[in-house]
Protein backbone atom coordinates (compact mmCIF):
# COMPACT_ATOMS: atom_id res chain seq x y z
CA UNK A 1 0.00 0.00 0.00
CA UNK A 2 2.79 2.14 0.91
CA UNK A 3 4.64 1.50 -2.46
CA UNK A 4 1.35 2.65 -4.05
CA UNK A 5 1.08 5.50 -2.23
CA UNK A 6 4.39 6.56 -3.27
CA UNK A 7 3.98 5.17 -6.89
CA UNK A 8 1.36 7.99 -6.78
CA UNK A 9 3.12 10.63 -4.94
CA UNK A 10 6.09 10.22 -7.72
CA UNK A 11 3.66 10.60 -10.25
CA UNK A 12 2.54 13.70 -9.32
CA UNK A 13 5.83 15.24 -8.38
CA UNK A 14 6.63 14.17 -12.17
CA UNK A 15 3.21 16.39 -13.53
CA UNK A 16 3.85 19.47 -11.09
CA UNK A 17 7.59 19.59 -11.82
CA UNK A 18 6.77 19.74 -15.53
CA UNK A 19 8.92 16.95 -16.29
CA UNK A 20 10.18 18.06 -19.65
CA UNK A 21 9.95 13.81 -21.27
CA UNK A 22 6.61 13.56 -19.58
CA UNK A 23 4.95 16.81 -21.32
CA UNK A 24 7.18 15.81 -24.73
CA UNK A 25 4.67 12.86 -24.77
CA UNK A 26 1.62 14.70 -23.50
CA UNK A 27 2.33 17.16 -26.66
CA UNK A 28 3.31 14.97 -29.07
CA UNK A 29 -0.12 12.83 -27.92
CA UNK A 30 -1.91 15.85 -28.50
CA UNK A 31 -0.23 17.03 -32.05
CA UNK A 32 -1.13 13.65 -33.71
CA UNK A 33 -4.44 13.44 -32.26
CA UNK A 34 -5.55 17.04 -33.19
CA UNK A 35 -4.07 16.72 -36.36
CA UNK A 36 -5.81 13.76 -36.74
CA UNK A 37 -9.23 15.11 -35.97
CA UNK A 38 -9.01 18.32 -38.32
CA UNK A 39 -8.41 15.95 -41.29
CA UNK A 40 -11.19 13.83 -40.26
CA UNK A 41 -13.46 16.59 -40.36
CA UNK A 42 -12.26 17.68 -43.72
CA UNK A 43 -13.18 14.30 -44.62
CA UNK A 44 -16.26 12.98 -42.58
CA UNK A 45 -18.09 16.24 -42.62
CA UNK A 46 -19.22 16.64 -46.08
CA UNK A 47 -19.63 13.16 -46.72
CA UNK A 48 -21.64 12.48 -43.53
CA UNK A 49 -23.66 15.29 -44.93
CA UNK A 50 -23.50 14.52 -48.73
CA UNK A 51 -24.86 10.98 -47.25
CA UNK A 52 -28.00 12.81 -44.87
CA UNK A 53 -28.99 14.92 -48.27
CA UNK A 54 -28.49 13.44 -51.22
CA UNK A 55 -30.42 10.17 -52.64
CA UNK A 56 -29.13 7.43 -54.65
CA UNK A 57 -28.45 3.85 -55.13
CA UNK A 58 -26.53 2.16 -52.56
CA UNK A 59 -27.02 4.72 -49.68
CA UNK A 60 -28.64 2.70 -47.45
CA UNK A 61 -25.47 0.52 -47.87
CA UNK A 62 -23.04 2.56 -47.43
CA UNK A 63 -24.37 4.06 -44.20
CA UNK A 64 -24.52 0.64 -42.65
CA UNK A 65 -20.76 0.52 -43.74
CA UNK A 66 -20.17 3.48 -42.19
CA UNK A 67 -21.61 2.77 -39.43
CA UNK A 68 -19.88 -0.95 -38.95
CA UNK A 69 -16.47 1.22 -39.65
CA UNK A 70 -16.86 3.18 -36.15
CA UNK A 71 -16.22 -0.15 -34.32
CA UNK A 72 -13.30 -1.14 -36.42
CA UNK A 73 -11.14 -2.81 -33.94
CA UNK A 74 -7.75 -0.36 -33.49
CA UNK A 75 -4.91 -3.07 -34.14
CA UNK A 76 -6.81 -4.48 -37.76
CA UNK A 77 -6.81 -0.81 -38.79
CA UNK A 78 -2.93 -0.34 -37.48
CA UNK A 79 -2.02 -3.74 -39.23
CA UNK A 80 -3.86 -2.44 -42.21
CA UNK A 81 -2.15 0.93 -42.38
CA UNK A 82 1.05 -0.85 -41.19
CA UNK A 83 0.96 -2.75 -44.56
CA UNK A 84 0.24 0.19 -47.01
CA UNK A 85 3.71 2.23 -45.35
CA UNK A 86 5.53 -1.00 -44.94
CA UNK A 87 8.31 -1.19 -47.54
CA UNK A 88 7.06 -3.83 -49.66
CA UNK A 89 3.31 -1.69 -48.88
CA UNK A 90 2.00 0.20 -51.66
CA UNK A 91 3.16 3.29 -49.66
CA UNK A 92 6.10 2.16 -48.54
CA UNK A 93 8.38 4.62 -50.99
CA UNK A 94 7.02 7.36 -49.01
CA UNK A 95 9.09 5.85 -45.68
CA UNK A 96 6.03 6.80 -43.28
CA UNK A 97 5.83 4.14 -41.62
CA UNK A 98 7.35 4.34 -37.42
CA UNK A 99 6.93 8.20 -37.65
CA UNK A 100 3.92 10.43 -36.24
CA UNK A 101 2.60 10.64 -39.66
CA UNK A 102 1.95 6.86 -39.82
CA UNK A 103 0.14 7.48 -36.34
CA UNK A 104 -2.29 10.31 -37.90
CA UNK A 105 -3.17 8.23 -40.52
CA UNK A 106 -3.52 5.42 -38.39
CA UNK A 107 -6.00 7.82 -36.91
CA UNK A 108 -7.72 9.38 -39.34
CA UNK A 109 -8.82 5.78 -40.53
CA UNK A 110 -10.51 5.52 -36.87
CA UNK A 111 -11.98 8.45 -36.67
CA UNK A 112 -13.04 9.21 -39.87
CA UNK A 113 -16.21 6.96 -40.13
CA UNK A 114 -17.10 8.50 -36.45
CA UNK A 115 -17.60 11.69 -37.19
CA UNK A 116 -18.71 11.09 -40.84
CA UNK A 117 -21.59 8.76 -39.28
CA UNK A 118 -22.24 11.60 -36.40
CA UNK A 119 -22.17 14.57 -38.90
CA UNK A 120 -25.08 12.33 -41.17
CA UNK A 121 -27.35 10.81 -38.45
CA UNK A 122 -27.13 15.36 -36.77
CA UNK A 123 -27.44 16.56 -40.80
CA UNK A 124 -29.98 14.09 -41.83
CA UNK A 125 -31.95 15.11 -38.32
CA UNK A 126 -32.26 18.58 -39.21
CA UNK A 127 -32.22 18.30 -43.17
CA UNK A 128 -35.81 16.02 -42.48
CA UNK A 129 -36.70 19.28 -40.33
CA UNK A 130 -35.60 22.23 -42.63
CA UNK A 131 -36.26 20.29 -46.28
CA UNK A 132 -39.83 21.50 -47.31
CA UNK A 133 -38.33 25.27 -46.08
CA UNK A 134 -35.30 25.36 -47.72
CA UNK A 135 -37.46 24.11 -50.71
CA UNK A 136 -39.85 26.73 -50.48
CA UNK A 137 -37.08 29.41 -50.18
CA UNK A 138 -35.42 27.87 -53.50
CA UNK A 139 -32.55 26.18 -51.72
CA UNK A 140 -31.31 23.44 -53.91
CA UNK A 141 -29.94 19.86 -52.24
CA UNK A 142 -26.44 20.47 -52.53
CA UNK A 143 -26.85 24.24 -51.54
CA UNK A 144 -28.50 23.02 -48.68
CA UNK A 145 -25.24 21.30 -47.22
CA UNK A 146 -23.65 24.27 -45.90
CA UNK A 147 -26.51 25.94 -44.54
CA UNK A 148 -26.97 22.61 -42.61
CA UNK A 149 -23.58 21.77 -41.84
CA UNK A 150 -23.53 25.69 -40.07
CA UNK A 151 -27.44 25.25 -38.64
CA UNK A 152 -25.84 21.77 -36.95
CA UNK A 153 -22.60 23.33 -35.84
CA UNK A 154 -22.85 22.90 -31.89
CA UNK A 155 -23.72 19.03 -32.50
CA UNK A 156 -20.99 18.93 -35.36
CA UNK A 157 -18.53 19.94 -32.40
CA UNK A 158 -19.62 17.23 -30.46
CA UNK A 159 -19.03 14.76 -33.03
CA UNK A 160 -15.42 16.75 -33.11
CA UNK A 161 -14.79 15.54 -29.34
CA UNK A 162 -15.95 12.55 -29.52
CA UNK A 163 -13.22 11.70 -32.78
CA UNK A 164 -10.83 13.18 -30.46
CA UNK A 165 -11.83 11.32 -27.70
CA UNK A 166 -11.60 8.42 -29.76
CA UNK A 167 -7.92 9.35 -31.13
CA UNK A 168 -6.30 10.30 -27.78
CA UNK A 169 -7.30 6.72 -25.86
CA UNK A 170 -6.44 4.88 -28.79
CA UNK A 171 -3.55 2.38 -28.33
CA UNK A 172 -3.45 -0.78 -30.94
CA UNK A 173 -3.23 0.73 -34.37
CA UNK A 174 -0.60 3.61 -32.86
CA UNK A 175 1.90 1.09 -31.53
CA UNK A 176 1.87 -0.54 -34.43
CA UNK A 177 2.26 1.76 -36.88
CA UNK A 178 4.36 4.04 -34.81
CA UNK A 179 6.64 1.68 -33.20
CA UNK A 180 6.82 3.82 -29.63
CA UNK A 181 9.87 4.87 -30.41
CA UNK A 182 11.38 7.04 -27.83
CA UNK A 183 11.47 10.86 -28.78
CA UNK A 184 9.96 10.00 -31.74
CA UNK A 185 6.60 8.05 -31.98
CA UNK A 186 5.78 7.48 -28.52
CA UNK A 187 2.74 8.78 -26.82
CA UNK A 188 0.55 9.41 -23.63
CA UNK A 189 -1.11 5.45 -24.31
CA UNK A 190 1.68 3.58 -26.03
CA UNK A 191 4.32 5.03 -23.45
CA UNK A 192 1.38 3.56 -20.29
CA UNK A 193 1.75 0.14 -21.86
CA UNK A 194 6.02 0.05 -21.85
CA UNK A 195 6.57 1.69 -18.76
CA UNK A 196 3.72 -0.21 -16.40
CA UNK A 197 5.30 -3.29 -18.46
CA UNK A 198 8.59 -2.14 -17.38
CA UNK A 199 7.76 -1.90 -13.59
CA UNK A 200 8.17 2.48 -14.23
CA UNK A 201 4.86 3.25 -12.75
CA UNK A 202 5.28 6.72 -11.76
CA UNK A 203 5.52 8.30 -15.23
CA UNK A 204 2.74 5.38 -16.40
CA UNK A 205 0.40 6.88 -13.69
CA UNK A 206 1.42 10.45 -14.27
CA UNK A 207 0.24 10.08 -18.11
CA UNK A 208 -2.92 8.03 -16.94
CA UNK A 209 -3.77 11.02 -15.12
CA UNK A 210 -3.45 13.47 -17.78
CA UNK A 211 -5.22 11.06 -20.33
CA UNK A 212 -7.57 11.01 -17.35
CA UNK A 213 -8.12 14.49 -16.91
CA UNK A 214 -7.98 15.09 -20.84
CA UNK A 215 -11.06 12.47 -20.95
CA UNK A 216 -12.77 14.26 -18.74
CA UNK A 217 -12.38 17.85 -20.06
CA UNK A 218 -13.49 16.36 -23.48
CA UNK A 219 -17.03 14.76 -22.04
CA UNK A 220 -17.39 17.78 -20.07
CA UNK A 221 -17.07 19.99 -22.98
CA UNK A 222 -19.41 17.19 -24.94
CA UNK A 223 -22.16 17.67 -22.59
CA UNK A 224 -22.00 21.39 -22.43
CA UNK A 225 -22.47 21.48 -26.00
CA UNK A 226 -25.45 18.29 -26.32
CA UNK A 227 -27.43 20.75 -23.86
CA UNK A 228 -26.64 23.68 -25.62
CA UNK A 229 -27.76 21.68 -28.85
CA UNK A 230 -30.64 20.37 -26.92
CA UNK A 231 -31.80 23.98 -25.85
CA UNK A 232 -31.21 25.03 -29.58
CA UNK A 233 -33.62 21.93 -30.45
CA UNK A 234 -31.45 19.86 -32.15
CA UNK A 235 -31.02 16.31 -30.49
CA UNK A 236 -27.79 14.42 -31.68
CA UNK A 237 -27.61 10.36 -31.11
CA UNK B 1 -69.59 24.73 -56.68
CA UNK B 2 -69.05 27.71 -58.28
CA UNK B 3 -68.39 27.62 -62.26
CA UNK B 4 -64.86 26.60 -63.06
CA UNK B 5 -62.83 29.59 -64.34
CA UNK B 6 -60.85 29.66 -67.55
CA UNK B 7 -57.01 30.14 -66.52
CA UNK B 8 -56.56 34.20 -66.47
CA UNK B 9 -53.14 35.90 -66.61
CA UNK B 10 -51.39 35.16 -63.38
CA UNK B 11 -53.67 33.17 -62.42
CA UNK B 12 -53.10 29.55 -60.31
CA UNK B 13 -54.65 26.36 -61.36
CA UNK B 14 -55.14 23.04 -61.20
CA UNK B 15 -56.13 20.65 -64.16
CA UNK B 16 -56.81 16.71 -63.50
CA UNK B 17 -54.65 16.84 -60.36
CA UNK B 18 -54.81 13.05 -58.32
CA UNK B 19 -52.59 12.38 -55.74
CA UNK B 20 -52.18 8.62 -54.21
CA UNK B 21 -50.32 7.16 -51.33
CA UNK B 22 -50.20 3.56 -50.77
CA UNK B 23 -53.69 2.93 -52.82
CA UNK B 24 -55.70 5.66 -51.06
CA UNK B 25 -56.99 8.31 -52.90
CA UNK B 26 -55.73 11.78 -51.36
CA UNK B 27 -56.56 14.85 -53.78
CA UNK B 28 -58.77 14.60 -56.86
CA UNK B 29 -59.42 17.95 -57.70
CA UNK B 30 -60.48 17.95 -61.77
CA UNK B 31 -60.49 21.80 -61.97
CA UNK B 32 -59.64 24.40 -59.71
CA UNK B 33 -58.76 28.15 -60.30
CA UNK B 34 -57.61 30.80 -57.97
CA UNK B 35 -57.51 34.24 -59.86
CA UNK B 36 -58.85 36.48 -57.25
CA UNK B 37 -57.94 39.79 -55.95
CA UNK B 38 -58.26 39.24 -52.10
CA UNK B 39 -56.81 36.44 -50.04
CA UNK B 40 -58.01 32.89 -50.85
CA UNK B 41 -58.74 30.42 -47.41
CA UNK B 42 -58.97 27.10 -48.18
CA UNK B 43 -61.56 25.67 -45.23
CA UNK B 44 -61.91 22.19 -44.57
CA UNK B 45 -61.45 19.17 -41.76
CA UNK B 46 -58.36 17.22 -40.60
CA UNK B 47 -57.46 15.06 -43.63
CA UNK B 48 -59.18 16.86 -46.28
CA UNK B 49 -56.45 17.52 -48.28
CA UNK B 50 -55.75 21.23 -47.70
CA UNK B 51 -52.10 21.16 -46.76
CA UNK B 52 -51.62 18.56 -49.73
CA UNK B 53 -53.21 20.86 -52.27
CA UNK B 54 -51.00 23.83 -51.07
CA UNK B 55 -47.76 22.01 -51.21
CA UNK B 56 -48.93 21.12 -54.89
CA UNK B 57 -49.55 24.41 -56.22
CA UNK B 58 -45.93 25.61 -54.32
CA UNK B 59 -44.32 22.30 -56.12
CA UNK B 60 -43.51 20.87 -52.92
CA UNK B 61 -45.20 17.66 -53.75
CA UNK B 62 -45.77 16.34 -57.45
CA UNK B 63 -48.93 14.86 -57.66
CA UNK B 64 -48.97 11.35 -59.95
CA UNK B 65 -51.11 12.65 -62.50
CA UNK B 66 -52.37 15.74 -63.59
CA UNK B 67 -50.39 19.55 -63.36
CA UNK B 68 -50.60 22.99 -61.52
CA UNK B 69 -50.52 25.79 -63.89
CA UNK B 70 -49.89 29.52 -63.60
CA UNK B 71 -51.20 31.50 -65.74
CA UNK B 72 -51.79 28.50 -68.05
CA UNK B 73 -48.65 27.57 -67.99
CA UNK B 74 -47.47 24.30 -66.35
CA UNK B 75 -45.74 25.16 -63.28
CA UNK B 76 -42.02 25.93 -63.29
CA UNK B 77 -38.98 26.84 -61.72
CA UNK B 78 -39.26 30.82 -62.55
CA UNK B 79 -43.14 30.37 -61.16
CA UNK B 80 -41.96 28.79 -57.87
CA UNK B 81 -39.18 31.29 -57.51
CA UNK B 82 -42.18 33.88 -57.14
CA UNK B 83 -43.63 32.06 -54.49
CA UNK B 84 -43.29 31.48 -50.70
CA UNK B 85 -44.64 29.51 -47.87
CA UNK B 86 -45.00 29.45 -44.65
CA UNK B 87 -45.74 26.05 -42.58
CA UNK B 88 -47.93 25.37 -39.62
CA UNK B 89 -45.23 24.68 -37.33
CA UNK B 90 -42.33 27.70 -38.34
CA UNK B 91 -39.27 26.43 -39.45
CA UNK B 92 -36.28 29.11 -38.49
CA UNK B 93 -32.82 28.63 -38.75
CA UNK B 94 -30.56 28.91 -35.99
CA UNK B 95 -29.24 31.74 -35.72
CA UNK B 96 -30.34 35.24 -35.19
CA UNK B 97 -33.60 36.65 -36.09
CA UNK B 98 -31.76 38.97 -38.45
CA UNK B 99 -29.78 36.27 -39.72
CA UNK B 100 -33.24 34.78 -40.85
CA UNK B 101 -33.92 37.60 -42.98
CA UNK B 102 -30.17 38.38 -43.83
CA UNK B 103 -30.23 34.25 -45.37
CA UNK B 104 -33.11 35.31 -48.10
CA UNK B 105 -31.86 38.52 -48.53
CA UNK B 106 -28.52 37.58 -49.38
CA UNK B 107 -29.74 34.54 -52.04
CA UNK B 108 -31.23 37.90 -54.07
CA UNK B 109 -27.59 39.80 -54.78
CA UNK B 110 -29.36 43.01 -53.28
CA UNK B 111 -26.45 45.45 -52.46
CA UNK B 112 -25.73 45.89 -48.43
CA UNK B 113 -27.24 49.43 -48.28
CA UNK B 114 -30.32 48.03 -49.71
CA UNK B 115 -30.46 44.69 -47.60
CA UNK B 116 -29.99 46.13 -44.60
CA UNK B 117 -32.96 49.07 -45.39
CA UNK B 118 -35.50 46.06 -46.55
CA UNK B 119 -34.31 43.83 -43.22
CA UNK B 120 -35.51 47.59 -41.32
CA UNK B 121 -38.41 47.52 -43.00
CA UNK B 122 -39.71 43.98 -42.43
CA UNK B 123 -38.36 44.17 -38.75
CA UNK B 124 -40.73 46.57 -38.58
CA UNK B 125 -43.78 45.28 -40.35
CA UNK B 126 -43.35 42.79 -38.27
CA UNK B 127 -43.08 43.83 -34.90
CA UNK B 128 -39.88 42.80 -34.31
CA UNK B 129 -37.47 45.81 -34.25
CA UNK B 130 -35.85 45.07 -30.86
CA UNK B 131 -35.44 41.36 -31.41
CA UNK B 132 -32.59 41.79 -34.70
CA UNK B 133 -30.10 39.82 -32.35
CA UNK B 134 -31.99 37.74 -30.30
CA UNK B 135 -31.70 33.91 -31.49
CA UNK B 136 -34.67 33.09 -33.64
CA UNK B 137 -35.25 29.65 -31.62
CA UNK B 138 -36.21 31.80 -28.28
CA UNK B 139 -39.03 33.73 -29.81
CA UNK B 140 -42.70 33.24 -28.96
CA UNK B 141 -45.01 31.30 -30.93
CA UNK B 142 -46.50 33.86 -32.05
CA UNK B 143 -42.89 36.18 -33.18
CA UNK B 144 -41.61 33.37 -34.68
CA UNK B 145 -44.51 32.53 -36.92
CA UNK B 146 -44.41 36.54 -37.60
CA UNK B 147 -40.87 35.81 -39.05
CA UNK B 148 -41.43 33.20 -40.62
CA UNK B 149 -44.01 35.23 -42.82
CA UNK B 150 -41.45 38.02 -42.97
CA UNK B 151 -38.91 35.79 -44.30
CA UNK B 152 -41.49 34.44 -46.70
CA UNK B 153 -41.99 38.16 -47.80
CA UNK B 154 -38.78 38.85 -48.13
CA UNK B 155 -38.39 36.84 -51.27
CA UNK B 156 -41.02 39.44 -52.58
CA UNK B 157 -43.27 36.87 -54.04
CA UNK B 158 -46.03 37.36 -55.77
CA UNK B 159 -48.29 34.54 -54.26
CA UNK B 160 -47.92 33.30 -50.70
CA UNK B 161 -49.34 30.20 -49.28
CA UNK B 162 -49.96 30.19 -45.35
CA UNK B 163 -50.80 26.56 -43.86
CA UNK B 164 -52.68 27.22 -40.65
CA UNK B 165 -49.99 29.46 -40.11
CA UNK B 166 -52.14 30.76 -36.36
CA UNK B 167 -53.43 27.35 -35.69
CA UNK B 168 -51.60 26.92 -32.52
CA UNK B 169 -51.54 30.31 -31.32
CA UNK B 170 -53.50 32.91 -28.45
CA UNK B 171 -56.21 35.57 -30.52
CA UNK B 172 -53.95 38.46 -29.90
CA UNK B 173 -51.02 36.56 -31.91
CA UNK B 174 -53.28 35.66 -34.68
CA UNK B 175 -54.86 39.22 -35.22
CA UNK B 176 -51.22 40.38 -35.59
CA UNK B 177 -50.98 37.50 -37.98
CA UNK B 178 -53.68 38.10 -39.53
CA UNK B 179 -53.54 42.05 -40.05
CA UNK B 180 -49.99 41.03 -41.60
CA UNK B 181 -51.53 38.61 -44.35
CA UNK B 182 -54.23 41.69 -45.29
CA UNK B 183 -51.28 43.88 -45.56
CA UNK B 184 -49.69 41.52 -48.02
CA UNK B 185 -52.97 41.34 -49.65
CA UNK B 186 -53.13 44.88 -49.94
CA UNK B 187 -49.83 45.01 -51.27
CA UNK B 188 -50.61 43.04 -54.32
CA UNK B 189 -49.91 39.22 -52.75
CA UNK B 190 -51.95 36.33 -53.84
CA UNK B 191 -52.64 34.80 -50.44
CA UNK B 192 -53.79 31.43 -50.18
CA UNK B 193 -54.17 30.00 -46.81
CA UNK B 194 -55.36 27.18 -45.05
CA UNK B 195 -57.47 27.13 -41.87
CA UNK B 196 -59.88 25.71 -39.64
CA UNK B 197 -61.13 28.78 -38.13
CA UNK B 198 -64.43 29.78 -39.94
CA UNK B 199 -64.35 33.11 -38.10
CA UNK B 200 -60.68 33.43 -39.63
CA UNK B 201 -62.13 32.85 -43.17
CA UNK B 202 -65.08 35.13 -42.56
CA UNK B 203 -62.42 37.52 -41.67
CA UNK B 204 -59.82 37.37 -44.33
CA UNK B 205 -61.56 35.39 -47.12
CA UNK B 206 -62.64 37.03 -50.43
CA UNK B 207 -62.96 33.81 -51.90
CA UNK B 208 -63.46 29.85 -50.05
CA UNK B 209 -62.41 26.99 -51.16
CA UNK B 210 -64.33 24.04 -49.40
CA UNK B 211 -62.79 20.97 -48.87
CA UNK B 212 -63.92 17.28 -48.01
CA UNK B 213 -62.11 13.66 -48.42
CA UNK B 214 -59.14 15.01 -50.99
CA UNK B 215 -62.60 16.82 -53.05
CA UNK B 216 -62.53 20.34 -53.48
CA UNK B 217 -66.67 20.63 -52.83
CA UNK B 218 -66.63 24.06 -53.14
CA UNK B 219 -65.31 27.50 -54.44
CA UNK B 220 -66.53 30.52 -54.51
CA UNK B 221 -66.60 34.01 -52.89
CA UNK B 222 -66.54 34.14 -49.25
CA UNK B 223 -70.26 35.71 -48.08
CA UNK B 224 -71.64 33.22 -50.76
CA UNK B 225 -69.74 29.94 -49.26
CA UNK B 226 -70.00 31.57 -45.48
CA UNK B 227 -73.95 32.40 -45.69
CA UNK B 228 -75.45 30.25 -48.49
CA UNK B 229 -73.08 27.15 -49.14
CA UNK B 230 -74.17 24.95 -51.85
CA UNK B 231 -72.69 21.65 -51.21
CA UNK B 232 -74.17 19.31 -48.01
CA UNK B 233 -70.52 18.78 -46.71
CA UNK B 234 -70.28 23.09 -46.52
CA UNK B 235 -73.32 23.39 -44.63
CA UNK B 236 -72.11 20.22 -42.18
CA UNK B 237 -68.86 21.82 -41.38
CA UNK B 238 -70.20 25.61 -41.18
CA UNK B 239 -72.59 24.33 -38.79
CA UNK B 240 -69.88 23.02 -36.57
CA UNK B 241 -71.32 19.49 -37.56
CA UNK B 242 -69.04 16.33 -37.74
CA UNK B 243 -67.57 15.63 -41.26
CA UNK B 244 -66.25 12.62 -42.40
Amino acid sequence: MQGFASEFSSALALIVAGDPELWAIVLLSLQVSVFAVLISAVIGMPVGAALAVARFPGRRVLIVLMNALMGFPPVVVGLLVYLMLSRSGPLGVLELLYTPTAMIIAQVVLVTPIIAALTRQVVEMLAEEYSEQLRSLGVSRLASVPVLLWDARLALVTALLAGFGRAIAEVGAVIIVGGNINHVTRVMTTTIALETSKGNLALALALGAILIGIAIAVNAMVSTLSLRAEQEGLRHA
Amino acid sequence: MRDLLPDMPGGLGVRDLWLARKGKMLLDVPELCLDGPGPTLILGPNGAGKSLLLRCLHGLIAPDRGRVTQGGEPLNDTHKARQAMVFQQPVLLRRSVAANLDFVLRRQSLPRVTRKARMAELLAEGGLDGKARQSARSLSGGEAQRLAILRALALEPETLFLDEPTSALDPGATQAIEQMVLRASARGVRIVMVTHDIGQARRLAADIVMMQGGHVVEHGAAKQVLDAPNSPASRRYLAGGLVT
